[in-house]
């Protein structure tokens, strides 16, 4: 295994390097911005109007903030051995909840913990499903998939709003707004992920949630209540969905549930997997996943001040996604280590 | 070797090691036309992998193969197949959903251009089935049929016209006494016919029944090759778990002079139905418990209803003469019960953590999942374990599954001292790591039994049950039939308990 680190001490840290998991990811990060520079001459410039700091750096990080928070949450369910695909589906019941609140007057700040309460509320059905009636994770949220914009329609049309717009100083202020010149979203993804990091790395749920997804019988023999610790991180996803919930409705003034957050889950997964986690369970790499979802937006944005046609988009993400993967893989770090330490002999 | 005329097929010296485990070590074993040969020996003797190899889905390390005295190179199961060496495995490879000819035509090309002919495959079915005299409708879904039909269709679609070997892997396994021995017929059949059979089975009877001659293999060598009629019940069963033991392992247990301290745990009429029967069992403190049966017996399902890994739907515990209303693993560990289990990768270990996590993970979780270890404890923790245990590691924080079997099992039993239990349930604590950590392992047994723990030990390794319990609980056929304690316990009186009818 480590026999070339062994061998040649001189290369040992270079190797090393060469094979920790972070170091690919935060490489293609890095590249992409290179790139970027070289499209678009003037990327790196920051300015500052209207009192909040603007830039194509600043922007990547303010779209990816509803990725990065939903990723959170899915890096503890895919930890588990699970997958959560309702995100999307709760984020559009956290918008109908916001907007049909708002429309009965209710103060925002209780309209917040509604929305966050929603989130929750999602995560424990999903979490009843799978770990409670033991059905497959996939199947389970599929079922909040597929009805959660339904439910969102439904909650709209409590009060007859077909596109029902709002005004919330309170909401905006947490998603478009700014504080000393920063964007107040970023302060809230930051807030999620100190909040999160600390429940599972100060507590023993992190360590938890690794066991039962890395064997879950052996976890539940050595005394781990495996049942629970699933269901725990199926709410605590839901509640990571239900801020992206805040922060994407309050930035488009209304309750889409029809197209808002179309597709997230599949960005937050992708966001998890090229942090290094795999699906198969086991381990949470929450800073990395955090990574994953700036590569993810920093990719769209550069297609689009690259003045590539929309149409190949997609298709280039997924060729730099797949590169990214590969390099992700334990083979592939092992193969460029070795050819590597072999160039330097 | 029995003797008789040339043998079919010949294995010379096979080896086979597996990371950390020796699984065959130099077997030599010839089987006869038209004789039935019966492989026994515990879980982890070998006897799958012995077939695996035989059948080419295992290559082995080294050895020869010879077929009708010339030797051959089974490179694959379709190899082995054309060869005219057929093996049903134990997990029955049907499709369950298809139909009887879909998964005849699965097993063979008949058409041409990688098309199925099904006027072919139709046929070649019923001429398949007709051979065993199974008239049954072939485009019926195998799921629909018995486990018996299944079994003879499985058995069929590995006969060949020129197949000179028929190896079955448990293939009674979950067939009651009539399928039985309508199998049983198709077998002399075959027998008749001039097919050499290997028959891997845990039914001690079923050996007596069909086979003629028997081979018995432990922990990857071949203790002895007979004929039945050589043979008694009793013989077999010294030679499948009767160990001579060193004499060091001999004088663990000073048995003259042994009183045991109070009741610790209580069970009354435990039981689950289909599982085992129900059963009484009583730990006391500073007392080991030996739990002796061979495979199937009950030994592994009796430590995990006592433990709650597997819901009791019959009678009650009681620790500490306090009735635990509920049995879950989760409520045992707080009780102060720990339990080893046998099957390390399955149910012991989680192989992507490091071994201190692995360590703490159960005296974590009886803390509960808010009031974290801290990571300096940890680290003390696992260094005092890995230090106690003499775990061969360079350092705390490799990968557990990275470790070889011995260690891997001091792993998990460092994981159940660490939750400092009062009850100690051990499955097979010993099971496939070499002699030395053998050795270890009894001899902290009973030194954690001087210090008033009370212990429930299983193994298939008899001689270990007389050396380290101070009582021991005899089981067959998933009921326990009997305890023995004090200088009663001898290898003898255990194995004329077991082979009593």
């Amino acid at each position: 295994m480590s026999d070339i680190s062994q061998n040649n001490t001189s290369m040992g840290w270079f190797s090393a390097i060469i094979r920790h998991r972070s170091t690919w990811p935060i490489v293609a990060l890095c590249v992409i911005l290179i790139v970027d520079g070289f499209i678009s001459p003037n990327f790196y410039e920051i300015r500052i109007v209207q009192g909040r700091l603007f830039g194509n750096l600043i922007d990547i990080m303010y779209r990816a903030v509803p990725t990065a928070l939903v990723a959170i949450g899915m890096a503890l369910v895919i930890g588990t051995k699970g997958i959560d695909l309702s995100v999307g589906s709760i984020i559009a019941i956290c918008g109908a909840v916001i907007s049909w609140r708002i429309h009965a007057g209710d103060t925002h700040f209780v309209i917040l913990l509604y929305a966050l309460g929603a989130g929750v509320m999602c995560g424990v059905w999903n979490g009843i499903l799978v770990a409670g009636m033991g059905i497959q994770p996939i199947i389970a949220t599929l079922i909040l998939m597929v009805s959660g914009r339904g439910v969102g329609l439904l909650i709209n049309s409590l009060y007859g709003g077909t596109n029902p717009s709002f005004e919330s100083p309170l909401l905006q202020g947490l998603s478009t707004g700014h504080i000393w010149l920063i964007p107040t979203r970023l302060f809230v993804a930051a807030a999620v992920f100190l909040g999160i990091w600390l429940l599972i790395r100060r507590t023993a749920l992190g360590l938890f949630i690794e066991a039962v997804g890395g064997n879950a019988s052996s976890a539940n023999i050595a005394g781990v209540n495996a049942r629970f610790i699933t269901f725990l991180a199926y709410v605590i996803c839901g509640l990571c969905a239900g801020w992206a919930g805040v922060i994407m409705t309050a930035d488009i003034h209304t309750s889409d549930p029809i197209s808002v957050a179309m597709y997230i889950e599949l960005d937050a997964i992708l966001a998890v997997v090229i942090g290094g986690a795999s699906l198969a369970g086991g381990r949470i790499y929450l800073g990395m996943t955090i990574i994953g979802a700036l590569i993810i937006q920093a990719l769209t944005t550069s297609i689009l001040i690259s003045g590539l046609r929309p149409e190949y988009n997609l298709v280039v993400k997924a060729v730099v996604v797949l590169f990214v993967l590969l390099l992700q893989s334990a083979n592939a770090r092992q193969a460029i280590a070795t050819i590597f330490s072999r160039l330097k002999r | 070797m029995t003797g008789l005329g040339s043998p079919r097929v010949e294995l010379r010296n096979i080896h086979k090691s597996f990371p950390g485990v020796v699984a065959l070590d130099d077997v030599n074993l010839s089987f006869q036309p038209g004789r039935v040969h019966a492989l026994l020996g515990e879980n982890g003797a070998g006897k799958s992998t012995l077939i695996k190899v035989l059948s080419g889905a295992l290559a082995m390390d080294s050895g020869q193969i010879f077929l009708d005295g010339q030797l051959v190179d089974v490179t694959s199961t379709t190899a082995a197949q054309a060869m005219g060496i057929s093996t049903v495995f134990q997990e029955v490879n049907l499709i369950p959903a298809m139909s009887v000819v879909k998964n005849m035509a699965l097993a063979r090309n008949n058409g041409r251009y990688g098309f199925i002919s099904w006027k072919r495959a139709r046929k070649d079915a019923t001429d398949r089935l007709k051979r065993l005299r199974l008239d049954i409708d072939i485009e019926r879904p195998v799921g629909s049929y018995s486990v018996a039909i299944q079994q003879l269709i499985a058995i069929s679609r590995a006969l060949e016209d020129n197949t000179s070997i028929l190896v079955l892997d448990e293939p009674t396994a979950s067939l009651d006494a009539k399928e039985t021995a309508s199998l049983f017929a198709v077998i002399n059949e075959l027998k008749s016919n001039g097919i050499a059979i290997v028959f891997i089975t845990h039914f001690l009877d079923q050996v007596f029944d069909i086979s003629d001659d028997v081979s018995i293999l432990r922990n990857g060598q071949l203790v002895s090759t007979d004929q039945i009629k050589d043979l008694t019940r009793q013989d077999v069963i010294t030679q499948m778990i009767g160990r001579e033991l060193d004499e060091a392992e001999h004088t663990a247990a000073d048995k003259s002079n042994f009183t045991a301290g109070k009741d610790m745990l209580v069970a009354k009429g435990l039981g689950r139905h289909r599982t085992l029967a129900p059963f009484d069992l009583t730990l006391r403190a500073g007392e080991v418990v030996g739990l002796a049966g061979l495979l199937g017996s009950g030994r592994t399902e009796m430590v995990k209803l006592v433990f709650g890994a597997i819901q009791a739907d019959a009678g009650s515990i009681e620790i500490d003469g306090v009735k635990m209303p509920k049995i879950s693993p989760q409520k045992s560990l707080r009780a102060g019960i720990a339990f080893c289990p046998e099957d390390r990768k399955a149910e012991g270990l989680i192989g992507e953590l490091s071994i201190r996590e692995n360590i703490m993970l159960s005296m974590q979780a009886k803390r509960g999942w808010l009031k974290r270890v801290s990571r300096k404890e940890q680290e003390k923790l696992a260094e005092e374990m890995i230090k106690a245990l003499a775990i061969a590691t360079p350092d705390a924080e490799k990968p557990v599954g990275q470790l070889s079997g011995g260690n891997q099992q001091k792993v998990v039993l460092a994981r159940s001292l660490a939750s400092t239990p009062r009850i100690l349930l051990l499955d097979e604590p010993t099971r496939g790591i070499d002699v030395g950590a053998h050795a270890e392992i009894i001899a902290l047994i009973r030194r954690l039994c001087a210090d008033g723990m009370a212990l429930l030990v299983a193994s298939s390794e008899l001689d270990e049950i007389v050396a380290a319990a101070d009582r021991v609980v005899v089981m067959r056929d998933r009921h326990k039939i009997g305890e023995i304690d004090g200088k009663e316990i001898t290898r003898d009186n255990i194995i004329q308990m077991i082979a009593s009818q």
